[in-house]
């Protein structure tokens, strides 16, 4: 047996965005244990219920997170919505399903550029930022925001998108498309990505149940789960088929979320042909008094939106269960046993939210 | 879109076997969480299967002791600790335990039942007693008083 070092991981490290903490427990350069530490960025998000009210609360949920913003609005009003037995209007949950892809669109761009620089691939992390700026553009022209887009409340959406303006997203988009993929084919194609990728950070499909794995970690084991096949908002007029690949390992991820970004540009593209006129709110009357756990599939996987009310205007509890913190556990399981110099690859490839997680 | 989604109240010596049923049945644990209430915690376990949500609800006190499912399900190590942490419920034999450390917050046990009320609903609106005497109004007119 060789001789066993703890060597701390984060919370500052080069590749990580947001603070984690790993005591990575070692034999020589083998990882035989791994002890995750959060609690670096806790806001106590959950508790605000009480000083907000039910449809104030939605710029909270907008601002647990970056890069899933809209998707937590949508997610906790789509809560609200199930308790009060709110009807939305078709053209607001289309709305909803094109900002919520074009939320999906930058945060996976967002995760490739990062990645690349992680491997020393500098150009590549240049370039694709430069490419995620045309679609913050769009996000920004849409809701007035480019990051948190304040666009989602209870009942409906805050703005509508002029079908001329639909019509220059998806040009805009399909022309993107283009660029995006010789970005992609570099990433993809590049034989040293592919030596530290293939092979590396593997999990069984069963390890990956088990462990409770969603999202693209999951379906680069070979889980097809997809909460957008539930058919919330518009996706269930949309062709949705979850991205999968069976390897298990970080090329896998990587694959997977690469082909989402393309995907994510068709459902926008079909979304903008078939949303039908109408208005893109309803008011909302009352109180909400009941509970209900609302699931939406964010660019990192499941989330749980859970809402209860007791008639009151502030909700009793309001509780996210975010996908990295059900990926943590199998974080763990892939890092033990791995190389050291691996440890770095397994995260970016996991490409955990921080914020998300300790809300 | 909302989802049928089934809540079953059981106790909490049932729980661990509960688990164990959903786990041999294929079930995937989704989430643990917990609610304060008046003067008791609700915990609510979610599993799924093929796209169908069920919880096992379990309310206890703060003197009870609620066993880990840790040892079925390994992820729910995390949810534990964090129960601990934020409403100071004490989880038996967690399979990783941070003994109060996950979460180092200012403010011990922050969603504990001495820090976190719960809002008062509105009190019911009560219709003003009829004044003796009153003559009963015609139907047409009482139609259109009112909003």
């Amino acid at each position: 047996m060789g001789q066993r070092n703890v060597i701390p991981f984060g919370p500052q490290h080069p590749i990580l965005l947001e603070p984690l903490h790993l005591q990575l427990v070692t034999e020589d350069e083998k990882v035989v244990d791994v002890v995750p530490s959060i609690s670096y960025v806790h806001r106590g998000l959950e508790r605000l219920v009480e000083k907000r009210d039910y449809l104030d609360f939605v710029h909270i949920a907008d601002r647990i997170c970056g890069l899933c913003s809209f998707m937590h609005a949508m997610g906790y009003c789509q809560a609200v919505e199930a308790v009060m037995r709110i009807e939305v209007p078709a053209r607001a949950l289309y709305l909803r399903t094109i900002w919520a892809e074009l939320g999906r669109i930058h945060s996976h761009i967002f995760w490739l550029g990062v990645a690349a620089d992680a491997f020393g691939y500098e150009s590549v992390f240049m370039q694709s930022l430069r490419v995620r700026e045309e679609v913050l553009n769009v996000i920004e022209e849409t809701t007035g925001g480019r990051v948190i887009f304040g666009t989602c409340k209870v009942g409906g959406v805050r703005k509508d998108i002029g079908s001329e303006t639909l019509q220059g997203v998806v040009r805009r988009l399909t022309a993107l498309r283009g660029e995006l993929q010789d970005l992609t084919d570099v990433f993809i194609n590049d034989y040293s990505i592919r030596h530290r990728l293939v092979g590396v950070g593997c999990i069984s499909k069963e390890d990956a149940y088990t462990l409770g794995c969603v999202g693209p970690m999951a379906r680069a084991s070979g889980l097809g789960i997809d909460l957008r096949t539930l058919g919330y908002a518009a996706y269930g007029e949309l062709e949705v088929e979850p991205v999968v690949e069976n390897t298990g390992d970080c090329y896998a991820r990587c694959l997977v979320r690469i082909r989402e970004i393309f995907q994510s540009i068709d459902l926008i593209r079909e979304a903008a042909g078939k949303i039908p006129e109408g208005p893109v709110d309803v008011k909302v009357k009352g109180t909400p008094n009941g509970e209900y756990f609302s699931r939406i599939e964010q660019p990192r996987g499941e989330v749980i939106h859970y809402v209860k009310g007791n008639g009151s205007k502030f909700l009793q509890r309001f509780r996210v269960r975010v996908p990295t913190f059900s990926n943590i556990p199998a974080m763990i399981k892939i890092m033990k046993g791995s190389e050291l110099a691996d440890i770095p690859n397994i995260i970016v490839t996991l490409d955990p939210c921080i914020s998300c997680t300790e809300r | 879109m909302t989802e049928q989604q089934e809540i079953v109240p059981i106790r909490v010596g049932e729980l661990v076997g509960e688990a164990a049923r959903l786990y041999a049945e294929g079930h995937r644990l989704v989430q643990i969480s917990c609610t304060t209430l008046e003067s008791a915690y609700e915990l609510s376990y979610s599993f799924d299967k093929g796209y169908r949500l069920q919880h096992l609800r379990v309310t206890v006190t703060q003197e009870e002791e609620i066993p880990s499912i840790s040892i079925i399900y390994p992820g729910a190590f995390l949810y534990e600790n964090e129960i601990h942490d934020l409403f100071g419920l004490t989880v038996r034999n967690i399979a990783v335990d941070y003994r109060g450390t996950l979460y180092r917050t200012k403010v011990q046990t922050p969603f504990s039942i001495e820090n976190c009320p719960v809002p008062v609903p509105p009190k019911p609106k009560q219709e003003a007693p009829k004044e003796t005497g009153e003559a009963e109004r015609p139907e047409e007119q009482r139609e259109g008083s009112g909003e």
